[in-house]
């Protein structure tokens, strides 16, 4: 389970977060929406320690993120895969060394065979062929790079996956792929999620809650039913903006 | 008048801070390295493919400068020479202006602009795009991946690179200085031996892995902190060629001063 409670950041005058409560619960996809430049993607950095909060704490499992040793936060971010915006792939490796990064257990890291047969178990995983493997990241297309990010995501078989809006700069038909990848992954792996979009359509595709990020607080988190029969200016606002017609999430 | 004299306060103020911040981060970042030292399975392959593309890619710019500089040196003293002077003289100051100066200088000045930028520039972008974080977020070290096998890659890389352009411009200079004054070979084997001690060779190769440091870290230091996208790697990638080569002539003249006592 991860608990964020009261977290704020600010970065120069600039308040980022301001005081976020949420609560994600064992084995469920949230939604993190909310305009550009809300905090969402500095609120998931929070939850693996990338940013360490002004005040708040993250807690996972029990344990206080910002109170964590070195080895204590690397042994937990072990347990928690992150898709990155664009991916962030090592432009120097090919994408069987991008996903073998992935794999945190050095006695498996350091075993060929295994690495071999689990970067094509996680490239099966995220829909792309075997060859990939050999290819380099300036070679793939911008969808591939964020399926390749999943893969390297899951080769080290995560309890949570951090998700910075995997959708992102992409078209409809493959951010809707993506977005059944994501679905797919969630209920074959059994894995906790955390989604970070503005795409509403997609969030109401993948997530079972989802939590509305304004002016640096979540105005709303519930189910899609209940963000659909919000009367909350900001909700109704946000949703009609991203769509007209919201009978995709029946 | 009143408002510079008001701001002068804030801005020495906001200097300080920034010295002290850098201070901070270097500090932090040299732990990151010693504690990152116990990962030897992850830097080790690593240094080699690094010491490789430092250490071949390098060769060829290193060699071509030095003898120029060699050769330059030699004709110089063509034009300066007296004919009062003995002729072994030349192989002398030849030989010793290249090792004890030119040879270590020129080649880490030039390294500073070829490796230094390439290390900013490269661990800039990896920042930029988030490839830094992303390491991060698996658990593992970016210091044991990326810093550690970059800097001592330099560290033994630099000074062999000396090694070869101190040979380089002093064959360069033997070979010019004999066209343009009636130098024998034995002259100026007989000159380069006379004055010749041995710390003169240590001299060079401890003044290259000093300047290796500084074309190492300060780069890798920069690069690591990059921040503002494709303005703020290029950016980096200046001040880390800068501040290198200033440190480069730095440190030139304070180890003159500490192992010549002069």
């Amino acid at each position: 389970m991860i608990e964020i409670e009261g977290l704020r950041k600010r970065f120069g005058e600039q308040v980022v977060l301001d005081g976020v409560d949420l609560v994600i619960h064992e084995g469920e996809t949230m939604a993190l929406l909310g305009p550009s430049g809300t905090g969402k993607s500095v609120l998931l950095k929070h939850i693996i320690g990338l940013i360490r909060p002004d005040d708040g704490r993250v807690v996972v499992d029990g344990q206080d993120v910002e109170s964590l040793k070195r080895d204590e936060l690397s042994r937990l971010r072990r347990q928690i895969g992150y898709v990155f915006q664009n991916g962030a792939l090592f432009d120097s490796m090919n994408v069987f060394e991008n996903i073998r990064l992935g794999l945190t257990d050095m006695k498996q890291y350091n075993d060929k065979e295994f690495c071999q047969e689990r970067v094509a178990q996680c490239l099966a995983l995220v829909n792309l062929a075997p060859e990939t493997a050999a290819k380099f990241p300036a070679q793939l297309s911008g969808g591939m790079r964020k399926r390749v990010g999943i893969a390297r995501a899951i080769a080290g078989a995560p309890k949570y996956l951090l998700y910075d809006e995997p959708t992102s700069g992409l078209d409809p038909v493959n951010a809707d792929i993506i977005d059944d990848l994501v679905k797919r992954l969630d209920s074959e792996l059994g894995v906790t999620s955390i989604m970070v979009t503005h795409d509403v359509r997609g969030a109401f595709r993948v997530a079972d809650r989802l939590a509305l990020l304004m002016n640096g607080r979540v105005v709303l988190h519930g189910t899609k039913e209940e963000f659909l029969a919000s009367d909350l200016p900001e909700v109704k606002v946000f949703l009609e903006r991203d769509t007209d017609d919201t009978s995709f999430a029946a | 008048m009143t408002a510079l004299v008001l701001q002068a306060p804030r801005f020495v103020g906001r200097l300080v801070m920034g010295s002290l911040a850098h201070v901070g981060r270097f500090s932090l970042l040299v732990s990151e390295l010693v504690r990152g030292l116990a990962e030897w399975r992850i830097w080790l392959p690593r240094t080699f493919v690094e010491a490789y593309n430092i250490g071949y890619g390098s060769l060829f710019i290193v060699l071509l400068i030095s003898g120029f500089a060699g050769g330059v040196t030699a004709l110089q003293a063509g034009y300066q020479w007296q004919s009062s002077l003995p002729m072994y003289v030349l192989g002398t100051l030849i030989v010793s202006s290249v090792v004890l100066e030119l040879g270590p200088v020129l080649t880490a000045l030039v390294l500073a602009g070829r490796i230094g930028a390439r290390y900013a520039a490269e661990l800039g972008t990896m920042r930029v795009t988030e490839q830094i974080d992303a390491l991060e977020s698996l658990g593992r070290s970016p210091a044991s991946h990326l810093l550690i096998p970059r800097i001592l890659a330099g560290l033994v890389m630099i000074p062999v690179l000396t090694v070869f352009a101190n040979i380089m411009a002093c064959v360069a200079g033997w070979y010019l200085v004999k066209q343009v004054l009636p130098i024998t070979d034995a002259d100026f084997i007989y000159g380069m031996q006379y004055y010749w001690r041995d710390f003169d060779g240590w001299y060079s190769i401890i003044k290259a892995f000093f300047f290796a440091g500084a074309i190492t870290l300060i780069p890798c230091y920069v690069g690591f902190n990059t921040k503002q996208g494709a303005e703020g790697v290029g950016r980096a990638t200046t001040a880390a060629v800068v501040n290198a080569s200033v440190l480069i002539l730095l440190l030139d003249v304070l180890l003159a001063k500490l192992l010549l006592n002069t």
